[in-house]
């Protein structure tokens, strides 16, 4: 029991932080992406890539620039990978092969980070700093720019579809949001003593005798990013769990404190972005709730360590770092899988089988808990669309959303994003599941296995790129698979939504009154979150049972 | 019962089933469960393939049950369409001027050659043979046959009475009707296509539910096609009778087959209230009304002015100023006279109710502007206070200094004081007291506006009086606000106003001069006894003329939105106990340990499947009379409202499952072979 102090501390530290710091992080998102004015440095930017930032585009065309922009980041990052070996700081790392090219571009400019690679045996620095890093900002970027975008949908009225501009969005989301805060956050990490140079790896001799090679590198500044863009690639193939990028237990709770900063506070720039807080307040509410259930179960059953091993071992110690623990491995864990971020401190397959069921859930959820930087807003407020629409019936009126009606279109829209993900993840997991290839990869088989496989499609399918491990991923059929799945899993949930918030802004606003649903109270909070565990639940329960809840029973 | 089970098996076809995705997969469902059957029967497959076509019956039963309750009405609709012989007035169509069309010559014409445009004259013991409106003349029309009143109604030419129905027949006298409709587009037609619900489509709202049941479907499909290879893999044998099984149940049966027949019921509550509506867009948008514009006469208040206080004056006795009016009132037959002695007799003041012997009635004229009562020695007036100032003048007499206060506040609260005077033998007359005569706001009207403003709807009096007199029925009747001195102008320029901010307006009219609004506002009730011109404008008819009615009509639609989001809850939260039921079952050969989920402890795997499809079934028969009946509602602010539904079909929802495939499990594990 007495590792339960050291936890309870860790969370109230956290708590504290976040509530000090996430209000007035959230006034600054709703004024970054509400301002009229352009700084010098953006104006620079927008004359060099030649766009209007005074123009409000449609959403077609805000949606048609997320998809340009993002797929010449892909064929960037594909030829990058494609051709390192020519290329400076390369630390003579050898080209990628195609199939594994394409999946780490598409990895990274989904803000999946899924890597099938060990970072420091395969990409050099170059690869590193200005292909992913750069992607980090960016992907984190084009994420919060949709959810800006579908709230802008929402607070405007009868504008013709028009939703704003993507270009303004992307460079203030960059650099008036991502990079101040990195540059801190990377101070702050380097003082806890996260490594941060340009050397070649150096080689040391080992206790035993032996000798080990320690790549060093721009360790901080990518930890920062990928912890605050919800990214989740690491520098080193360990991830968090390496002690160059997460040292103690202090700087794994300022990398989950960094993880969790933008999705709340995006949460109550909603509210402010729509002109009535306590809408963003109720948004905060519901990923509080899912956040904190997914902590506790989760805590709970790494400490409890229900199983023969663990019990036998003393602790569900296995795959978790010393200097975390049962508690700072779970608080981690629980928040990767809850954003969709992936970083891991811990190896998530050797977490207790129901403790890989919360962290399965939390991804099938829909990186709503509170998810990514901007999919958590935008994956959260569908939902709340499909929760209007049953409780706006119940109250007697054709559902309308803070004035906006869901009719008959919009309804389509919803539909088809609530469908997506899903039918990506399972559709995915069975092919995995049915093929020599897929099953070529893995190391268990029986309910383990299926949860391997299930882990790797998932987290692909959601953006989430944590890896359960136990899972060889690295091949030409996991790699274009896997590539497929984030492709689908981002983008065509992005076409849903900005096709949404076009079709709010177009719209004209309905006053409010007292037969109007009120989607700001406790009741519409506990409905919400029940829709989320419910449309979720139905939809992954079946092969849940037979992968993590079979194995936890056991 | 059997013709809803014929209709409900012809509708189980493919091609009906097309608009119902739901059913569709349930009767896939089942075509795959017989063929498996087929191939390898057991008691187990024959009964779970009887139970999946069960469901696909029930689920068009539902459909047939709500269209057969239609089907009675529209047949003795049908007998008014019978042609007769109309006698059309040649050439009258093009005849700019009216007036002596009786006397032009007529040729006889079957009724179902006359188009709009055409004139015919109808005489008594007549049936009118089409939908149109009176040029000339004036007739008692029976209108029963459409309204259900038997009471025969006054037709004239012009102001607002005008519109007759085809089918109906003519009592007395003789008129000439120039026609509106063309054949088969008859008021009479359209409410047999209503009542039928053959031409019902889809309202907006419906199709957006349609499609999020749709798109739960594909999840579902999705679900348990994939669930094959994941069986497969955990060494399941995967069972296309278990998984057709399962997909039934997963999928939004119970809202999939009940949601037309809501959509239909919901149209019969409202004919059975004698409202008709013209489509189901507009009962909708019922339910979303934010803003009711009501007329003040013959809705707030009964139309005329009634006694509602005596006011003595100069010490007179409250008795005597009683015994005065009433006398005077006695034979009095105007709804203000026979008012003033039900006021009387209320307070418990009447003396003897009878005309005493010798006494002369003071009729009424516009240039006295005085009514009263004669008797021997004793005359008795009452009137507006100038003309009773005048006779007291006459007499030699003065009136009271205290009258003109009296007077004044009367009026200015919105009332007509009537001044009770008398004169005894030659005496100089002197005032008794004022009758104050008012607008009376009828019985629970200040109540349902309170529903009202619960429900977030705000209420406008329309009225002709002059602002002073609307303020106080506004504030008696509680209102949020008034437009006095309204003309059909003021109306459509409030309507447009209210639109522009995003509000839906419904109001009721009857006249022509109505039929612009009725037509701008989203929800517009026309009077049955208002012209054709306002029938046509509106969006639904009142057959019963009843202007409150239009307060009903927006608690249908409410009834009718909360319905559909109360079963697709329901419908929703009856899937978790399902799993629970299936999935041990299913798994539970390969994961002894998944046991632990049979939290129902169902007796064997295929009782626990079997159970759980019967359920499925027989939830939705449980639940046709609720979807026709519609869900109990009561005007409140939607938190509550929402409260309430969720924990009534949401939480229950979750409940009744368990229950009732327990119940089923205890009967089915008796059967042998199961």
């Amino acid at each position: 029991m007495s590792s339960l102090v050291p936890a309870l501390l860790q969370v109230a530290a956290l708590v504290a932080l976040l509530a000090l710091t996430v209000p007035p992080l959230a006034r600054y998102l709703a004024h970054v992406y509400s301002a009229p004015r352009h700084l010098a440095p953006e104006r620079v930017v927008y004359r060099a890539v030649g766009v209007d930032p005074d123009a409000d585009q449609h959403w077609r065309s805000y949606l048609t620039s997320v998809l340009g922009f993002s797929l010449v980041g892909v064929l960037a990052l594909y030829a990058f990978g494609r051709l390192q070996q020519h290329l400076p700081l390369s630390l003579a790392m050898e080209a990628l092969p195609a199939d594994g090219a394409f999946n780490t571009a598409v990895s990274f400019v989904t803000n999946t980070n899924w890597q099938w690679y060990s970072g420091e045996a395969a990409l050099g620095h170059l690869m590193q700093m200005t292909g992913l890093t750069v992607q980090n900002f960016v992907s984190a970027a084009v994420g919060m720019a949709v959810a800006v975008a579908l709230a802008r949908g929402l607070a405007r009225s009868g504008a013709q579809g028009r939703v704003g501009n993507f270009w303004v969005d992307l460079v203030r989301g960059v650099l008036r949001v991502l990079l101040p805060i990195s540059v801190l956050g990377a101070l702050v990490l380097v003082v806890l003593g996260v490594v941060q140079n340009f050397d070649a790896p150096q080689v040391v001799g080992t206790l035993a005798d032996g000798s080990q090679t320690l790549t060093g590198g721009p360790v901080a500044s990518q930890e920062v990013i990928k912890e605050l863009g919800t990214n989740g690639g690491g520098f080193y193939n360990a991830n968090s769990s390496h002690p160059f990028e997460n040292p103690s237990p202090l700087s794994n709770l300022v990398e989950v404190y960094l993880i969790l900063l933008i999705p709340l506070a995006m949460a109550l720039a909603f509210g402010r972005l729509v002109g009535d807080r306590r809408q963003g307040r109720a948004v905060l509410a519901v990923m509080s709730i899912l956040l904190a259930t997914s902590i506790g179960l989760l805590t709970w059953a790494e400490m409890a360590a229900p199983g023969a091993a663990p019990a036998a071992a003393g602790g569900a110690m296995e795959g978790k770092e010393v200097r975390f623990g049962e508690a700072g491995s779970a608080l981690f864990a629980a928040t990767t899988t809850g954003t969709s971020t992936g970083a891991v401190n811990s190896m998530h397959d050797s977490l207790t089988a129901p403790g890989g069921l919360v962290t399965l859930f939390n991804m099938q959820l829909g990186e709503i808990a509170p998810g990514g930087v901007g999919s958590g807003l935008y994956g959260m407020l569908m939902l709340a669309a499909v929760t209007v629409f049953l409780s706006g019936l119940m109250v007697g009126r054709t559902p309308e959303w803070l004035g906006k009606k869901i009719g008959q279109r919009e309804m389509v829209l919803v539909a088809l994003y609530v469908l997506a993900t899903p039918a990506v993840v399972l559709v995915g997991t069975a092919l995995a599941i049915s093929t020599d290839a897929g099953l070529a990869g893995q190391q268990e088989s029986g309910a383990h296995g299926l949860s391997e496989v299930l882990y790797a499609v998932t987290s692909a399918g959601n953006n989430n790129g944590s890896a359960f491990a136990g899972l060889t991923t690295g091949t030409p059929f996991y790699n274009t698979l896997l590539g497929v799945c984030m492709l689908a899993g981002l983008f065509l949930p992005i076409v849903f939504v900005l096709a949404l918030a076009g079709r709010f802004a177009a719209q004209h606003r309905v006053p409010a009154g007292a037969g109007t649903l009120p989607t700001h109270k406790p009741l519409f909070v506990i409905l919400l979150t029940g829709v989320a565990l419910v449309v979720v639940g139905l939809t992954f329960v079946p092969v849940l049972a037979l992968a993590p809840i079979a194995e936890a029973l056991q | 019962m059997t013709v809803p089970f014929r209709l409900a098996l012809a509708k189980m076809s493919p091609r009906e089933l097309i608009d119902n995705p739901v059913l569709l997969v349930v009767e896939v469902g089942a075509v795959v469960t017989t063929v498996a059957t087929v191939l390898d029967p057991s008691l187990f497959s024959v009964s779970i393939t009887l139970w999946l076509w069960l469901t696909v019956l029930f689920g068009t039963l539902a459909e047939a049950v709500a269209e057969g309750r239609g089907k009675a009405q529209a047949a003795s609709l049908r007998t008014l369409q019978q042609t007769t012989t109309a006698r059309r007035i040649a050439g009258a169509a093009d005849r700019v001027a009216t007036g002596g069309l009786m006397t032009l010559p007529v040729e006889e014409v079957p009724s179902g050659s006359l188009r709009a445009g055409d004139v015919v004259v109808v005489e008594a013991g007549e049936r009118i043979p089409g939908d149109g409106d009176v040029i000339e003349g004036v007739a008692t029309v029976d209108e029963s046959a459409v309204t259900g009143e038997s009471a025969p109604v006054i037709r004239e030419s012009g102001g607002d009475r005008c519109a007759v129905t085809g089918g109906t027949v003519v009592l007395s006298d003789r008129i000439v009707v120039r026609i509106t409709s063309d054949p088969g587009h008859s008021f009479v037609d359209r409410m047999i296509a209503l009542v039928e619900g053959s031409e019902r489509q889809k309202t907006p709202n419906e199709v957006a539910l349609n499609i999020l049941l749709l798109s739960l479907t594909a999840v579902f499909v999705l679900v348990v096609a994939t669930l094959w290879p994941f069986m497969d893999y955990s060494g399941i044998q995967p069972s296309v009778l278990v998984l057709a099984a399962l997909l039934v149940c997963l999928i939004p049966t119970t809202i999939g087959a009940l949601l037309s027949a809501i959509g239909i019921a919901g149209m019969d509550r409202l004919v059975r209230r004698n409202v008709l509506a013209m489509s189901g867009r507009a009962v909708e948008a019922a339910g979303d009304v934010d803003v009711l514009l009501l007329d003040k006469t013959g809705t707030i208040t009964y139309g005329n002015r009634q006694a509602a206080e005596l006011l003595p004056v100069d010490g007179v006795a409250l008795v005597r100023l009683a015994g005065a009016a009433q006398l005077s009132s006695l034979a009095d037959e105007t709804p203000e006279g026979r008012s003033i002695v039900d006021l009387v007799h209320a307070r418990g003041l009447a003396a003897d109710a009878t005309v005493p012997e010798g006494a002369v009635l003071v009729e009424f004229t516009a240039t006295t502007r005085m009514s009263g009562i004669d008797l021997p020695g004793r005359s008795i007036r009452k009137g507006a206070g100038s003309a009773v100032a005048t006779w007291i003048h006459g007499t030699g007499g003065q009136p009271a200094g205290e009258l003109d206060e009296i007077v004044e506040r009367i009026a200015s609260s919105g009332g007509t004081p009537l001044v009770v005077a008398e004169q005894v033998g030659d005496e100089p007359a002197r005032v008794l007291g004022v009758v104050h005569l008012k607008d009376v706001v009828k019985e629970g009207m200040r109540e349902r506006f309170d529903e009202m403003r619960a429900m977030g709807i705000r209420t406008v009096m329309i009225t002709g009086d002059n602002a002073l007199t609307a303020r106080a029925i506004a504030e008696e009747a509680g209102v949020d606000d008034y437009l006095a001195e309204a003309t059909p102008e003021d109306k459509m320029a409030l309507i447009l106003k209210e639109q522009e901010g995003g509000r839906l307006v419904a109001m009721c009219g009857d006249g022509t001069n109505d039929a612009p609004a009725l037509a701008q506002a989203d929800v517009g009730v026309a009077m049955n006894t208002g012209t054709s011109a306002a029938k046509e404008a509106g969006n639904m008819v009142d057959l019963d003329s009843d202007p409150t009615k239009l307060i009903d009509v927006v608690e249908i639609g409410k009834q009718l939105l909360i319905t559909r989001g109360a079963l697709t809850t329901f419908s929703v939260a009856n899937d978790i106990a399902k799993y629970f039921a299936i999935l041990p079952a299913m798994f539970v050969v390969a994961f002894p340990q998944l046991d632990v989920l049979n939290v129902m402890a169902l007796s064997s795997p295929e009782s626990a499947i079997l159970s759980a499809v019967v359920f499925n079934a027989l939830v939705i028969v449980a639940l046709i009379p609720l979807a026709l009946r519609g869900v109990a509602y009561k005007p409140a602010a939607a938190e509550v409202l929402l409260r309430h539904n969720i924990l009534v079909y949401g939480v229950g929802g979750l409940i009744a499952p368990f229950v009732g495939i327990k119940v089923l499990d205890l009967v089915i594990s008796l059967l042998p072979g199961i």
